[in-house]
């Protein structure tokens, strides 16, 4: 295997790499003069489009197709809002990239607002970076001072204001119609769709959502070509007209029981037993990987027999995960209690349900009280067939839910009960030995809160 | 026309008609539960009940094909070819589940709460639920939280639709109530210091599904089940809010706004809402009365001597004035006006006082309280128009009798407050004979020969025509308390007529003798008829 040079990630470790002067001499923000000098929006798009980039926040949508669904010649004004908000458990990439190589990220975002006409841009900050925050109002108040933001930027013509908006810590915000309302200081209710953010989003007016890895990504695809990006990853599958490849460096953050956690960048399509393996040196302490999170926890579980699925948007979908997600990769040891994965797994998501959509709001909690029950020793079987009955209920896929925070909390609870049932019910039968069997109701426990 | 097919039923729908799929199924008779959902207020899809299965029929080919998953009903719109399918397993099991996740954390305290018996919770719980619970039981938990001066919230019977949240921000424009917490853990809320307290505020408790939101005012008064429940229009202004009188053994317990796209739509203002209370006010005038001269008081007249009696006198009189009071039905006036002119053909007829306070609020759902405060100025002018050449008002009929232009007066009243005072009242007490016609004693009925009591509005049947010329038809909703005849019954008495007071008959009379109100003639809707789109029509 041949080391992959890192591009998103050239900045790290470089001294004072979130300066502008640092990353104009990584030949940063020459592109975007070129091509605000040289190109129209019309081109940026079908540069994006032809690249194959797919959005980096979790679902995986061209981002090339979603700028193309923006009103032609509309008035305006047009949104860009930037999903910096980044609360999946184990997710790291975009903290990494604003820490580090701020103004990577802005130029992206410069391009795409060109792209899509935006004239304004809204960088939504997940609340607990702080550090992210200052590097990036820094870099915000350094390209404002150089002509790159603002009012006609380079006498080209174009102009953008760029916002950091700092959220309050909520894992809802980053579903982009709670990202919206939220920005419009409303509570981060997920909006229903139709009409999408592209017709009607921001203040009601039509809005591009994009993830701070993908603009990266766009920064890049302007400096090195479509060719370039094309070079990397994994083609579209032939037999499947509706899989648009997944191509490019993706930022893999690896956490959980390995020898060196830490965010990697790596092409699509790498195994999470080669990302394991190679870049995190293995699972720690000598020990196996019971299970792996593919890309988030909302992803669900793979176990040590699909880990090497690889990991690209396509991939994960195959071993009955959700997708690829943020692609952080978490790794669980053997000596982990399947059981306090998914109570845990479970406690998040009852916790960060907005409560606005009942299948949800009631499951998520219901889910939970019956993860404390077991883990009280109190478990019995019917408790895993009812697990498995929210599980597959619960969501946008089955239609029950409004917006896809349902899917990610069924995911791992389906898995769970489908791939480690044997566990759960040993550990059931183990700690409740008198009452493993009982089908009637019982008394609920008294739920301690998270916080 | 566009068709939607519901079950398998082709459903015909107007060419501009922008429905979703709920309305559209309940014209084709099936009824998709729903709780977020409501016609007045935006579409928010959370409570997930009216989800359902749906597709397109091909027009050219026929050819079905159906969406994987579920849609909610309330946010899917029906349009041709649209295909609603409610009775598949999916559809059945889903309903099934969110209703049991509704119930996880209700207290299921069915026999304490108001709402049992009208509960959406309950109603559909019989008819989707599932029999068998497969939840963890809660210990019992009732937590009250006092929203405001009317409105009481039960913590944990509520679902979490939002209804009333989405009401103070879309109709009442005050934006009180608000969700707190996240997750299982949300509540309806206000914040501190700022109760849920405007002029529509009660309109949040027709607006809950469940049992959450309670009505201080009828709160523990009476089971829901031995209401009856009578079509009615709201005398409180003269907006003529049509609602419904909710009521038993003669006692109102609650008013309810009625449904009408032209007048109220689905709400109703405070004012009217709680303003039936001096229907049971034990001050009311009781019995007929009139003058003794020997010791300066009132002794009681069977009601079958006062038509012959109250006839006499007022023969024998002088020149009468009449006022006829905008809180009379359009029936009522007009037997009043015959009545009048039967005896004294010369009779004056002016129209009664016009109670009027403050000025007309709106608010931004599209709902206005009215100034005026009566329900029927509009109609009762109409009906002095028939029999005089130009409308003279109250003012006019105080210069009058302050000048000595007349002998007797007959005032009609019935209005709920006080409205007039001893100053105003005093030029009357020279008259030589005063009939005077209330719902309570007054300056005026003290100097009254004649002091007739007044029915309240839900007792009251005929018709008002509120400010926009809307005439709505009602029946009474509960009898006069006992020794009062309503005015119609003593009117129609007077006048000769055989039987009970037929206010239909009256109403047809007066639609034959004038071109204007001819629209009265015929049946006329529950949301009433304009009398001016009748009038152009005509011209």
């Amino acid at each position: 295997m041949t080391t992959f040079q890192p591009v998103l990630l050239e900045a790290v470790g470089v001294a004072g790499s979130h300066t502008l002067e640092s990353y104009r001499s990584r030949g940063g923000y020459a592109p975007l003069e070129r091509m605000l000098k040289e190109n129209q929006p019309a081109d940026v798009i079908e540069l994006v489009k032809s690249s194959g980039l797919r959005g980096r926040g979790g679902a995986g949508f061209p981002t090339g197709l979603k700028w193309t669904f923006l009103p032609k010649d509309h008035p305006g004004p047009i949104y860009l809002c930037i999903n910096a908000d980044e609360s999946e458990p184990g997710t790291f990439n975009n903290r990494i990239l604003m820490e580090d190589d701020p103004h990577q990220v802005i130029e992206g975002i410069i391009l795409s607002a060109y792209a899509t006409r935006a004239t304004t841009a809204y960088l939504y900050l997940r609340y607990e970076y702080p550090l992210c925050w200052d590097r990036l109002q820094g870099a915000i108040d350094e390209a404002y001072a150089a002509g790159l933001l603002g009012k006609n930027i380079q006498g080209s013509g174009f102009s953008l204001d760029l916002y950091l908006h700092r959220g309050a810590a909520a894992y809802i915000c980053g579903e982009e119609t709670g990202l919206i309302e939220s920005l419009e200081g409303k509570r981060a209710w997920p909006r229903i769709k139709p009409p999408f953010p592209a017709i009607e989003g921001l203040f009601r007016k039509p809005t591009v959502v994009n993830n701070i890895e993908t603009m990266a990504c766009v920064a890049q695809i302007a400096r090195r070509g479509v060719e370039w990006f094309r070079s990397i990853g994994v083609p579209s599958d032939p037999n499947n007209p509706r899989d648009p490849g997944s191509y490019g460096p993706k930022l893999y953050c690896l956490s959980g029981h390995v020898e060196r956690p830490g965010c990697y960048e790596a092409p699509l399509g790498i195994t999470a037993r080669q990302l394991i393996d190679g870049q995190g040196g293995g699972v720690w302490k000598g020990r196996k990987a019971k299970a792996v999170i593919p890309g988030g926890i909302s992803m669900g579980l793979m176990t040590e027999a699909e880990l090497d699925t690889p990991l690209d948007f396509a991939g994960p979908g195959k071993v009955g995960c959700l997708g690829l997600g943020t692609a952080a990769v978490v790794v669980i040891d053997e000596t982990v209690s399947i059981v306090d994965f998914l109570h845990n797994s479970c406690r998040f998501f009852a916790h960060e349900s907005c409560g606005q959509c009942t299948p949800c709001r009631e499951g998520t909690a219901w889910s939970l009280r019956m993860l404390e029950r077991i883990r009280a020793g109190k478990g019995r079987l019917k408790d895993l067939d009812l697990l498995a009955e929210i599980g597959n209920t619960m969501g946008m896929m089955p239609g029950s839910t409004i917006c896809g925070l349902a899917d990610g909390a069924a995911w791992p609870i389906k898995n769970a009960i489908k791939k480690f049932r044997g566990e759960f019910e040993d550990y059931i039968k183990r700690t409740n030995p008198s009452g493993w069997m009982v089908t009637d109701p019982v008394p609920a426990l008294q739920i301690v809160g998270a916080h | 026309m566009p068709t939607v097919i519901v079950d398998g039923k082709d459903i015909e729908i107007g060419a501009h008609e922008r429905l979703n799929c709920i309305e559209v199924a309940r014209r084709a008779g099936v009824e998709i539960p729903h709780y977020c959902w409501h016609p007045g207020l935006s579409v928010v899809a959370s409570c997930r009940m009216c989800l359902i299965e749906t597709g397109t029929r091909d027009a050219a080919t026929g050819k079905i094909t159906m969406m994987p998953k579920l849609v909610p009903g309330c946010q899917t719109p029906a349009k041709d070819g649209t295909v609603i399918v409610t009775d598949t397993a999916l559809v059945k099991d889903s309903r099934a589940r969110v209703e049991e996740a509704l119930l996880i954390d209700h207290p299921i305290d069915c026999s304490i709460c108001d709402k049992a018996g009208e509960c959406l919770l309950q109603d559909y719980h019989f008819e989707h639920g599932q029999a068998e619970r497969r939840t963890d039981l809660n210990p019992f938990h009732s937590r009250r939280r006092d929203v405001g001066p009317t409105v009481t919230l039960f913590v944990d019977r509520c679902i979490m639709c939002t209804r009333c949240v989405r009401f103070t921000r879309e109709v009442s424009g005050t934006s009180e109530l608000m969700v707190i917490n996240r997750g299982s853990k949300e509540e309806i809320a206000v914040f501190p210091g700022f109760p849920l307290d405007n002029k529509l505020s009660g309109n949040v408790v027709d607006l809950c599904p469940v049992g959450a939101l309670g009505d201080k005012d009828f709160l523990y008064q009476q089971r829901v089940w031995f209401l009856k429940r009578e079509s009615n229009v709201c005398g409180g202004c003269s907006a003529g809010c049509s609602i419904v009188t909710e009521h038993n053994q003669d006692t109102v317990y609650r008013l309810k706004p009625r449904e009408n796209p032209h007048v109220n739509k689905w709400w109703m203002c405070d004012d009217g809402r709680y303003g039936w209370h001096h229907l049971h006010d034990p001050a009311r005038l009781l019995s007929a009365g009139r003058l003794v001269s020997s010791n300066d008081d009132h002794e009681t007249v069977e009601w079958s001597d006062v038509t012959t009696r109250l006839r006499q006198d007022l023969s024998g009189a002088g020149r009468l004035a009449v006022a006829v009071s905008p809180m009379l039905t359009l029936e009522e006036a007009w037997m009043l006006c015959a009545v009048a002119r039967s005896i004294d053909q010369q009779a004056a007829l002016f129209v009664g006082h016009v109670p009027v306070s403050g000025s007309d609020e709106s608010f931004p759902g599209g709902f206005t309280i009215r100034a005026e405060k009566c329900p029927n100025r509009i109609g009762v002018e109409a009906v002095v128009a028939l029999f005089e050449p130009e409308i003279r008002g109250w003012n006019e009929l105080v210069r009058a009798v302050g000048a000595g232009e007349y002998d007797a007066a007959w005032i009609t009243a019935g209005y709920p407050h006080a409205w007039i005072d001893d100053t105003t009242a005093a030029p009357f007490g020279k008259l030589r004979l005063l009939v005077v016609q209330d719902l309570f004693e007054s300056p005026l009925s003290k100097l009254a020969t004649w002091r007739l009591p007044a029915a309240g509005f839900a007792e009251r049947a005929g018709t008002w025509v509120n400010v926009a010329h809307r005439a709505q038809v009602f029946a009474a909703a509960v009898r006069a308390p006992a020794g009062v005849w309503p005015e119609g019954r003593l009117y129609w008495n007077m006048l000769g007529r055989r039987g009970l007071y037929d206010p239909a008959a009256v109403r047809r009379q007066i639609a034959e003798s004038s071109a204007a109100l001819a629209a009265l003639g015929g049946d006329l809707p529950a949301v009433g008829v304009d009398l001016r789109v009748d009038q152009l029509a005509s011209s």
